[in-house]
């Protein structure tokens, strides 16, 4: 392990936290509200620490890819650490655990909130939740790749460490050129719903939270009863847009070169047949509980939009849906969005390699001598890909099932406890029964909230760079 | 410069190596998933599995936006291939590596009719050098720039030489030669030497100067130049085929021990006055009866690395002439670089390294404007060659009162046909050619050097 380059890169996670933060800071100078010094106090405290980290540059920058997945871990464990501070020193919210469970939440784009009531609080402390968003979204890493050189030539054991999908790749030779194509992309198409959201009505601060939110697949909203009060145009913008970022990256990069056909890849079609027909099945399912056809179309596309991009906005109360649509959310909440999106869950290619490799177990027990290999859009899946899925799956199972467990202490119901790991694990936001959209995490004892922040980042980061920290080579010198 | 390499074996990990660091965009093709896969990890470039002699997988990694293929796979005819796709699909020049005699031959053909700017014969390349070495057995290393007219010539100072504690100030003034010693590498230490350097013994030193005054220079120091009148070579392959070519010419005679029986034939039959002994050069009484001890050069160049380096060692105990061992394998050259082995060719080195220098060149007339770039002292110090244009501030004032970076050295002036060893009075002129000696900090303009 390079503990020092560990330490370097450290550091450079919290000098661009401080510059993250300038984006509250601006705001509550804007609106002249008292949580500006809590900001203030928060940015000298990460620039400090952060500077004081970056300071020796370590001769030896060699990374492997053990390093790779620690420094994805300690990273977002230490944006959060430190992410919480402002809403703890501004009050905002009174107990640090719940600071940070908010934080981590932010940033790893669940949106399940610990705040019963959201619409009292500062506007700064509001854009920050809704900003932590959109820097989880894509990835803090990958956003200070764009501008520093982390380390010698390994940045891509980071890259993979931090980025969702069973396989990273790049898209042009260069890290910090990929970095800057990807973030380039977020940002055009961020600008573009902020831009729209303003045309269908919302107001500047808004239109500015609801897209950070929707961008980073997150879900914090600006009001008590999220997308509800807002005109069927915003609602409809925000569902296409929540969609859109649950889309492979690389396929816009694709469409941009006009390679409509490697953009549109399977991954993009499963993922669409898998909307379409949750859409069809819902509105079959709730048709009657609405004024209109339309209303409930327009409301079963938003919710499945929102659960499988893993959003977590809500224009209903899906927790008083008949039991079939309600079990088909749940379904959508594990298969999530694409890889290389800035969705969470399992992600549809995994669940693509899983169902092929299960149709060819099933063939050699028909066929036992017989020669197979998965692959997808006619490129064959490495086996090792094929491989790490199944840990991955395994891996994932098993932290499901412990954590599921540990939250049953608190003595809340089955579907209350499931669904809670499930949208946290999946880093959705809402679930069901007391997780409900119009309900939230704040009845959770300490250590079942601890669980559930575990489980965010386990989720956002794919379960290996958290378990790697549980190896003992990692502490050992 | 956007830079594709096919092939990710020695040569090819190399390129990528050195091309990333000088900014280029880098991506590599191979079959060999588990090559890309490690390729990739070490180094910030793009890798693509497949085969690079095919349009798509060309196509993949960009073709259309390259400025270079690289093709050094280990065959021929992929290696073409790959270059006359690449010369079709996209406009990038192409660089193949050629092994086989019979199309390395045809280089001017190849390159003249299928458009290939760059086509490179390890085996060949390596005769070359190992033939440049033997013209001046004393040197460890000779690189020439301006054609010829200058060479930048290194070797390790002998035990008992006259200048062992003397500075470099003092070697100018008292020997009157027209040298200029650039760099120094004192076990791993690599120094640019300035007036005050101490020379020790077993100094390695790098010096400039016109092939005559360099003569001149090592007669004053008693630097002992036996020319080589005859050599003895183990292993009679590829290398030992185009050397017999060169040596032949120049009236070396040889004698070449081979294992196989058939090669024996064959080389007698193509070179009939060179003495070729069928027997095992491991055999030492088979060598020393053949007359190791008295040999002007011994050349190590079977196929196994181990085999050389044993055999020159053992060369070197029996024979005070020079020795040239051929290794393949690059990963040990720190290693192998501490034993008393005098020069070691490593062909993978020299192909890369012949591959580079065009490729900078070739940079040149993008933006910089470097005419011969050559690494003195891996990875620690270089020496390129400048055009110096109109209007460059270095030009117009005495070098003594131009402001230099640290660890820069003007190492020489060609101006028309005189060569000029550079001493502060001296002028830099527009449309000189000047050698620049420095630590690497990738220059790529002459006023880079200044301050």
């Amino acid at each position: 392990m390079n503990y020092k380059m560990i330490k370097n890169i450290l550091g450079w996670i919290l000098i661009f936290e401080a510059i993250f933060m300038a984006v509250p800071l601006i705001t509550a100078i804007i609106y002249s509200e008292s949580a500006v010094i809590s900001f203030i106090v928060s940015i000298l405290i990460c620039a400090a620490v952060g500077g004081l980290l970056i300071m020796n540059r370590p001769a030896d920058t060699t990374l492997y890819s053990r390093d790779g997945y620690v420094i994805a871990a300690a990273s977002w464990i230490a944006l959060s650490i430190f992410g919480a501070f402002p809403f703890y020193i501004s009050g905002a919210i009174p107990s640090y655990i719940d600071a940070l469970f908010e934080t981590v939440s932010g940033f790893t784009t669940t949106g399940a909130s610990i705040l019963t009531e959201i619409e009292s609080l500062p506007k700064s402390i509001l854009i920050w939740r809704s900003f932590t968003h959109w820097v989880g979204g894509m990835g803090v890493l990958v956003f200070i790749m764009a501008f520093v050189s982390l380390s010698g030539g390994q940045n891509m054991h980071i890259m993979k460490a931090e980025s969702p999908g069973p396989s990273v790749s790049k898209l042009v030779p260069r890290v910090k050129n990929t970095a800057t194509i990807l973030y380039s992309l977020y940002f055009i198409l961020t600008l573009t719903e902020f831009f729209v959201l303003l045309f269908a009505g919302m107001s500047v601060f808004e239109a500015l939270n609801a897209s950070f939110a929707t961008a980073g697949t997150g879900g914090f909203g600006i009001k008590n009863d999220s997308i509800n009060s807002y005109s069927s145009a915003i609602q409809i913008a925000i569902t296409i847009f929540m969609l859109l970022f649950s889309i492979n990256f690389n396929s816009y990069y694709l469409l941009l070169h006009r390679k409509p056909k490697e953009a549109f890849n399977t991954e993009v079609r499963v993922f669409a047949a898998i909307v379409i027909s949750a859409i069809a099945i819902i509105s079959l399912n709730v048709y009657h509980l609405f004024p209109s056809v339309q209303d409930a179309v327009k409301h079963s596309a938003f919710t499945v939009a929102s659960i499988i991009s893993t959003t977590g906005f809500a224009t209903v109360d899906f927790n008083l849906w008949p039991e079939l649509s309600r079990t088909i959310l749940v379904l959508l909440m594990f298969i999530g969005a694409c890889a290389g999106s800035t969705g969470g869950g399992m992600k549809v290619s995994r669940i693509i390699i899983l169902v092929k490799s299960m149709k060819n177990s099933l063939n050699s027990l028909i066929h036992p001598k017989r020669v197979q290999k998965i692959s997808i859009d006619s490129h064959p899946v490495d086996s090792e890909v094929v491989q790490n899925v199944y840990a991955f799956t395994v891996c994932y199972i098993i932290i499901f099932v412990v954590s599921f467990v540990v939250i049953a202490f608190d003595n809340h119901d089955l579907i209350t406890n499931f669904t809670a790991v499930a949208s946290t694990m999946n880093n959705i936001g809402p679930g069901l029964e007391l997780v409900g959209p119009t309900q939230n995490f704040a009845f959770f004892s300490i250590p079942s909230k601890l669980v559930l922040i575990f489980d965010m980042l386990a989720g956002r980061l794919e379960v290996f760079p958290m378990l790697i920290l549980f190896s003992r080579a990692v502490w050992k010198k | 410069m956007n830079i594709i390499i096919v092939g990710c074996g020695k040569v090819g990990s190399t390129l990528a190596e050195q091309l990333n660091e000088d900014g280029n965009n880098i991506t590599v093709i191979d079959m060999n998933a588990a090559k890309v896969e490690s390729i990739t990890n070490r180094y910030d470039i793009m890798g693509i599995v497949g085969n690079g002699a095919t349009h798509m997988v060309q196509q993949q990694a960009g073709i259309y936006d390259a400025d270079l293929l690289i093709a050094v796979t280990g065959s021929d005819e992929l290696n073409l291939l790959c270059c006359l796709i690449a010369k079709k699909a996209g406009n990038c020049q192409t660089i193949a590596r050629v092994k086989n005699p019979d199309y390395s031959t045809e280089a001017p053909y190849l390159k003249n009719e299928l458009g290939l700017a760059m086509v490179i014969n390890p085996e060949y390349a390596a005769a070359a050098e190992i033939a440049r070495v033997l013209r001046f057995p004393s040197a460890i290393k000779i690189d020439t720039f301006a054609k010829g007219r200058v060479e930048l010539l290194k070797f390790r100072l002998p035990e008992k030489s006259r200048i062992v504690g003397m500075s470099v100030k003092e070697v100018v003034t008292k020997l009157h030669c027209d040298v200029l010693v650039c760099t120094a590498e004192r076990g791993d230490d690599a120094y640019i030497a300035n007036g005050d350097f101490v020379f020790e013994e077993k100094d390695v030193i790098s010096i400039i100067a016109s092939p005559k005054n360099a003569d001149d220079f090592f007669r004053k120091i008693d630097y002992k130049m036996h020319s080589v009148k005859d050599a003895m070579i183990a292993g009679g392959g590829e290398i030992t085929h185009y050397l017999c070519d060169i040596l032949h010419r120049s009236g070396i005679s040889i004698k070449i021990i081979e294992r196989d029986k058939s090669v024996c034939e064959e080389l007698c039959s193509l070179w009939p006055d060179v003495a070729v002994i069928n027997g095992d050069a491991t055999d030492q009484s088979l060598l020393l009866e053949e007359g190791l001890t008295n040999t002007g050069a011994f050349l190590a160049l079977t196929n196994m690395d181990e085999e050389n380096i044993l055999l020159s060692l053992f060369a070197r105990s029996s024979n005070q002439g020079k020795i040239v061992t051929k290794i393949n394998r690059i990963d040990f050259d720190d290693v192998i670089k501490h034993l008393d082995l005098d020069t070691i060719i490593y062909p993978k080195n020299i192909t890369a390294d012949m591959i580079l220098r065009y490729v900078r060149a070739m940079k040149n007339t993008i933006g910089s404007n470097v005419e011969t770039l050559y690494n003195i002292i891996k990875g620690k110090a270089e020496a390129a060659e400048f055009i110096v244009r109109e209007n460059s501030p270095v030009t117009g004032k005495p070098l003594c009162e131009l402001e230099f970076k640290k660890d820069v050295l003007v190492a020489a002036i060609l101006r028309g046909k005189n060569v000029i060893i550079p001493r502060g009075y001296d002028v830099i002129e527009p449309g000189d050619a000047v050698v620049i000696v420095s630590r690497l900090m990738a220059l790529h303009d002459i006023s880079d050097i200044l301050k």
